[in-house]
């Protein structure tokens, strides 16, 4: 599915900072279209960091991040407006509107973007409820359902606009083995029935191994990446003891 | 010095005495040990490696060992070590008031984002739902109304009971009508919903958005292109604006009320008497006034407790400080401000 010259975003000398705290630096990657892209690393090593960076939410220090050939930060206002609308997110925790019912947090940006009557709105969300098995709770609170419910109701709000890529940030924290399966599962499904492009931030093996095809490694020591591509062929190939402690769960490098 | 600390002292003292470059440690069959037994071995330990002496663990319990051996096993990150703050007194006074500066700043920034959200909305063009603005204006106007009531009507009871002491000994007390009225309507019943406001709406305003700042719903309102000033803190900024006058009404009557039940029931006031002497001490410039003090507090209820909400870290404690700041300093610019009218409105005599 992946086609190597096909870059959907591209991400160029990216610096990212707290002020002056710096969190890593000269990443450089691409990531094509119909990819699963894996953003991984250690705990605090800025993967949800580079998450918000490609989705507009913090400005990089340095450094440029495209869509299509289009740069989002140089862009003028009403241009990132309409790049964002082709982005979808699953944020950690879900994210969802509490105040909202489940079917009113997927409606919002259909709403916001788009023409459709009431009807085709209501049409829509019930369709992407299903497509997330949450068929028949379009009246439930967020505070109603279970962590896992919320995840996917989140996901169904991330689908509502049928975006081009969707981001999700470490989609199994939090979920039971089972869970995990099934939503892995479900972002596989999507990424050939939608032909989305999407990017996850995680570092549980078993997703980075049955869903990635391409990935970036980042280290919070060196503050930079140190590795990139399919995560099988990381672990085959890659000589750094870094990557291959992290894909092997610490085996080689506690045990030298 | 603790028992621990002088037996690492004497031990220690004793080897370097002996000449010794090797400290044997056994347990002598010891059936129970703790903590205690781990920190006195790793002191121990740090003096031996100081001196370049060999420690001998091998007579320990071996759980005792590996803990050791644990505790040694990830070593030190190099410049991960903070000493406690040891900053000069003039560095934190410095930090302060940057930090004060930035804040003044960062206010002024988000008083044009809300003014320029506010300009949107006269136009049209301001993105919320009128559901959240309807269910924002319950939430602080009707569901308000217990405690604006149990108050005005302590506070109405409360200047009777003071003006009553000093007007007995005139024999005016039928004046007790024209203090409580005029007391209320200028200045206790505005100042007062105004406190109660800065309490109980101020604060959830900001631990509501402080709460969703903390749940990414922030996030998720600004990546699907909705801007947060317009979407969550313009329709809080106009439900207190709007409710924030017709509770200082409603808090002016009950205030005057309050006072009647003192002066009928203990000064042997009629109601006639009362009421006409209450119609007759205020007028509308006085209503007007006050319900003017009562919109610019409901500003600046808004302001510092959106404010705080959405400059709130990511953390629990930062929503407890978030919501601790939107009500103390709504409490200070509420009376700052009376303080400000109240010159302004002798000056100019309105």
């Amino acid at each position: 599915m992946s086609a190597a010259n096909d870059p959907h975003l591209e991400v160029k000398d990216l610096t990212m900072a707290y002020g002056d705290f710096l969190i890593q630096k000269d990443l450089t990657f691409n990531i094509n279209h119909g990819d699963i892209f894996i953003i991984m690393g250690g705990s605090g090593c800025g993967k949800s960091t580079l998450l918000r960076h490609l989705v507009g939410l913090k400005t990089p220090a340095k450094g440029t991040i495209s869509y299509h050939g289009v740069s989002f930060w140089d862009a003028p206002e009403d241009e990132q407006a309409k790049l964002m609308q082709k982005i979808g997110i699953l944020y950690q925790s879900g994210a969802l509107w509490s105040s909202m019912t489940l079917a009113e947090n997927v409606a919002i940006p259909l709403e916001r973007y788009t023409p459709l009557s009431r009807k085709e709105i209501d049409e829509v969300v019930s369709l992407k409820m299903a497509l997330v098995g949450l068929a028949g709770f379009e009246n439930y609170y967020p505070s109603e359902i279970s962590g896992g419910m919320r995840k996917r109701a989140g996901l169904a709000r991330a689908m509502a606009l049928d975006p081009d890529i969707l981001f999700f940030d470490e989609p199994s924290a939090g979920l039971d083995p089972i869970s995990a399966k099934l939503l892995d599962d479900l972002i596989l499904e999507l990424r050939d029935s939608l032909g989305s492009t999407v990017v996850v931030v995680t570092h549980e093996l078993a997703s980075i191994f049955a869903i990635g095809s391409n990935s970036v490694f980042l280290d919070p020591e060196t503050k930079t990446m140190i590795a990139g591509g399919d995560p099988n062929d990381l672990l085959n190939n890659c000589p750094d003891p870094k990557v291959q402690a992290f894909l092997r769960r610490g085996i080689e490098a506690s045990h030298p | 010095m603790d028992d621990r600390s002088q037996a690492v002292a004497f031990l220690s003292e004793f080897a370097k005495q002996a000449g010794a470059t090797r400290v044997t440690v056994r347990d002598g069959g010891i059936e129970a040990w703790d903590s205690a037994l781990l920190t006195f071995l790793r002191s121990l330990g740090a003096i031996t490696r100081e001196r370049g002496e060999t420690l001998d663990l091998s007579g320990l319990p071996e759980g005792a060992r590996r803990l050791l051996t644990l505790a040694d096993a990830v070593p030190e990150r190099k410049g991960a070590r903070r000493t406690a703050s040891t900053k000069s007194w003039l560095t934190r006074v410095g930090e302060r008031s940057l930090k004060g500066f930035e804040d003044f700043g960062s206010s002024i920034h988000f008083l044009g984002e809300l003014t320029q959200a506010f300009v949107a909305m006269l136009r049209g063009k301001a993105k919320y739902r009128k559901s959240d603005l309807f269910a924002i204006i319950q939430e602080c106007g009707p569901e308000a109304l217990p405690i604006i009531s149990l108050i005005s009507l302590l506070v109405g009871m409360i200047l009777a009971f003071l003006g009553a002491v000093q007007l007995r000994m005139f024999g005016a007390e039928i004046f007790i009508a024209d203090g409580v009225a005029v007391g209320m309507v200028r200045v206790m019943g505005p100042l007062m919903t105004a406190i109660i406001m800065a309490g109980r709406t101020g604060a959830a305003f900001a631990a509501r958005l402080g709460t969703m700042q903390v749940n990414e719903e922030v996030d998720a309102l600004q990546t699907m292109g909705f801007s947060p000033m317009e979407f969550l803190v313009l329709p809080r900024a106009l439900a207190l604006i709007l409710m924030m006058p017709l509770l200082t009404i409603y808090a002016n009557i009950v205030g005057i009320l309050g006072g009647a039940i003192i002066g009928i029931l203990m000064l042997d006031l009629t109601p006639a008497q009362y009421y006409l002497q209450t119609i007759g001490a205020i007028n509308l410039q006085a209503v007007l006034s006050g319900l003017m003090n009562a919109s610019v507090f409901g500003v600046l209820v808004a302001i510092s407790g959106c404010m705080q909400g959405i400059r709130c870290g990511r953390s629990a404690s930062a929503v407890g400080e978030a919501t601790t700041a939107a009500v103390v300093n709504a409490i200070v610019y509420i009376v700052v401000a009376n303080a400000i009218i109240a010159v302004i409105q002798t000056v100019t005599g309105f």
